[in-house]
């Protein structure tokens, strides 16, 4: 008899409640009781609030417990968790059932995700074995004109943010004159409230390098960088691990899978700069520059990384490219509403009860994600305050969380779905803070190019501050409103254009937290 | 010995002189050796070099900018433009404290100040005993279990003032870092 498997993450924010202490304390135990077991260290699944969860895998099935702590580890093989058909087992108090049938599991529509957490993210044989590269072997049956059309006609809009639709910027790269092209990913994942990219990196890096092969072969480039912020150290050893495996098994390199072509793909480090989210800004920091947006036009597409035609996307965008070219363009279009098709995997943040990746079409409301997934707060007192699409993005009130997941329903908002990051906030919240971090975060990750955004996050800083102090307040609003629109108007890229969101929704839908400081208003 | 020329040859020094030490010189050229070959190699080369001696020594950078054929000004501009570079030494430990909105919905303004008061230190600053030095971040992608750190490059979350303390005891009793 084969040893039973038993999985516990290797995902960094399981690791950061103490996954590998729980792995050690498992495999321990089961020498002790001289059990044949085997510990697998996969991707999470994305119940974060049940990290560390372990699942035991019995007759094909596995079965969740979580959150295991090493102190709750003899008890749990006591109960025979092991077995997990025991009555000891499934009355345990950490005991979830079976994986699958989770409601917050249940009721998502993975498909970018669809491995993450239930593969080995180190055995190309594991991605093989469920359903990996399947999407590549289409692509390499296919001409690249052909490729660029699924992948336009399945309606995947860049999942970074911006939501351009990513067959237009391939088609535009395709048909760019020249040798020498590439591929770039866009790992520099630093929305806060945002972490679906490093656990894809880390969960599943093969459907990334596939993703990103298959944009190559339809574009006509041959070699490929991920751009991986220095924030995620577990997601460079996923990636340079799965590069190296990928390789071995001639997914990467001169030949890839016998057909004569080739791919290269390479990590390499950011530093610690916010811009560098932004594409141009990116290009030239892999360039070896300061990482300083450039004017465009040229479009990357046409004159990117040094100089070349380059398809640049965000890692949701490349991993959501498989399935398309699996199951084709219209079973991914056939999820979603409007002009946002297929899934998007939300991330549920900040003060929630019940945090993690909650992957769903689009459609669903912003109320269903927030309480039906996430549970409210995690403080247990009222959420006052969302925060969608990262530091750029609006706080949104309780009156707008009837607003659907779609691109445009948040832009008719002047809000921005961005990259899925969704924060609550309860009702401590002091939303001229935020306003004001908003901008001093602005100031601090500015490029400094251009000047809206360059001086004009600083005085923001100094103008929210006299308008807290109650200096002359109103004339203070009138210059914030001014300031924010040649924010909004006169800024070279979305850094500067963009921090005028949070800052003017936190004021227009909380202006009474800017009246005076809070700490007087509480003790008035 | 090919050469018939009369000329008598000048060895000069092209070389900026600097104040690194031997070791410091030598982690520096073999950086540059190694990242000589990448395209947009500066980004890599920088990493290194700190992932040698901790920190990108000012002197560094002329050698650098030799190595590389490029202005000392590019190369500078490229160490200052970046967060995570340092020109100073820093402690032995690099403690990243996440500051931004997520972590501050779980109390990261609280652990942030709580931070700077129990080390004695502001953002930038090294802790007395030479053990930790403390930058600010601006998220780690632990969002949901935040506040958040990174302890070197291990991540922490739900992170207490407490549990700070107990994460910070065993770095400043060790010795240095390997």
């Amino acid at each position: 008899m084969s040893a039973t498997r038993i999985f516990v993450p290797l995902d960094a924010a399981a690791r950061s409640v103490g996954a590998d202490a729980t792995a050690r304390a498992i495999a321990e135990e089961a020498r002790r009781r001289k059990l044949d077991i085997e510990v697998v260290r996969n991707g999470s699944r994305g119940m974060l609030w049940l990290e560390p969860m372990v699942e035991v895998e019995v007759g094909g099935a596995r079965h969740a417990y979580g959150p295991v702590h090493p102190s709750s580890v003899p008890s749990l093989f006591d109960a025979a968790f092991h077995t997990a058909a025991a009555d000891g087992a499934k009355r345990h108090a950490l005991a979830h059932g079976p994986t699958e049938e989770i409601a917050y599991l249940k009721r998502q529509q993975r498909l970018t995700f669809a491995r993450v957490g239930i593969t080995d993210p180190r055995s190309v044989a594991d991605y093989v074995a469920h359903g990996g590269y399947r999407g590549l072997k289409a692509a390499l049956a296919m001409q690249p004109g052909a490729i660029v059309d699924s992948v336009t006609a399945s309606g995947l809009r860049g999942r970074g943010g911006a939501a351009f639709p990513a067959g237009i910027k391939w088609k535009t790269v395709l048909g760019a004159p020249g040798s020498q092209k590439y591929v770039v990913c866009n790992a520099d994942e630093g929305d806060s409230g945002t972490f679906s990219d490093r656990m894809l990196m880390e969960g599943d890096p093969f459907v990334l390098i596939e993703g990103m092969t298959i944009a190559a072969l339809a574009t006509g480039a041959d070699r490929g960088y991920i751009y991986l912020r220095f924030e995620y150290p577990d997601a460079k050893r996923a990636l340079e691990a799965a590069i190296a495996a990928a390789r071995a098994a001639h997914y990467l390199g001169e030949n890839i899978q016998g057909s004569g072509r080739r791919f290269e793909l390479e990590v390499r480090m950011g530093a610690g700069a916010y811009i560098c989210g932004e594409e141009t800004s990116l290009l030239e920091s892999l360039e070896g520059k300061r990482g300083q947006v450039r004017f465009k036009p040229p479009l990357p597409a046409i004159a990117g990384l040094f100089g070349k035609p380059t398809v640049i996307n965000n890692v949701i965008t490349f991993a959501s490219v498989p399935i398309i070219l699996d199951r084709g363009a219209d079973f991914y279009k056939n999820f979603g509403m409007g002009r946002s098709r297929g899934t998007l995997p939300m991330q549920l943040a900040g003060n929630v009860k019940h945090g993690g990746l909650v992957e769903v079409a689009f459609g669903m409301t912003l109320r269903e994600l927030i309480y039906d997934f996430g549970g409210g707060s995690d403080s247990g007192r009222p959420v006052r305050a969302v925060q969608v699409g990262g530091p750029l993005g609006a706080y949104l009130p309780e009156s707008q969380f009837d607003t659907p997941l779609d691109y445009e329903a948040f832009a008719n908002i002047k809000g921005m779905l961005g990259h899925g990051g969704v924060v609550l906030f309860d009702d401590t919240v002091d939303m001229a803070a935020q306003a004001r971090y908003a901008m001093e975060f602005c100031a601090i990750e500015s490029c400094g190019k251009c000047t809206p955004c360059r001086i004009g996050s600083v005085r923001g800083v100094e103008v929210i501050d006299r308008l807290r102090a109650g200096e002359n307040a109103a004339a203070q609003e009138v210059l914030l409103r001014d300031l924010c629109e040649t924010m909004l108007y006169g800024s070279l890229c979305a850094m500067g254009g963009l921090t005028p969101y949070p800052v003017l929704s936190a004021l227009n839908h909380f202006p009474e937290d800017f009246v005076k400081p809070k700490s007087a208003r509480a003790s008035a | 010995m090919s050469n018939p020329s009369p000329r008598r040859v000048i060895p000069l020094k092209l070389e900026p002189s600097s104040a690194l030490s031997a070791a410091e010189r030598k982690a520096v050229l073999e950086a540059c050796d190694r990242g000589r070959a990448l395209p947009g190699g500066l980004l890599p080369i920088l990493h290194a070099v700190q992932e040698a001696l901790g920190f990108v020594p000012a002197d560094a950078i002329p050698l650098i900018a030799h190595e590389l054929n490029l202005s000392r000004a590019e190369v500078h501009g490229v160490v200052s433009f970046y967060h995570y570079f340092r020109t100073e030494r820093g402690g032995r430990h690099v403690v990243h404290v996440c500051r931004a909105e997520a972590c501050q919905a779980r109390g990261a303004v609280a652990l942030e100040a709580h931070a700077k008061r129990s080390l004695g230190i502001d953002f930038h600053g090294t802790s007395a005993d030479g053990a930790i030095t403390l930058e600010p971040v601006y998220c780690l992608g632990n969002c949901a279990l935040g506040p958040a750190l990174l302890i070197d490059d291990e991540l922490q979350g739900r992170v207490s003032a407490q549990r700070f303390d107990e994460l910070m005891a065993p770095l400043r009793s060790q010795g240095r870092h390997p």
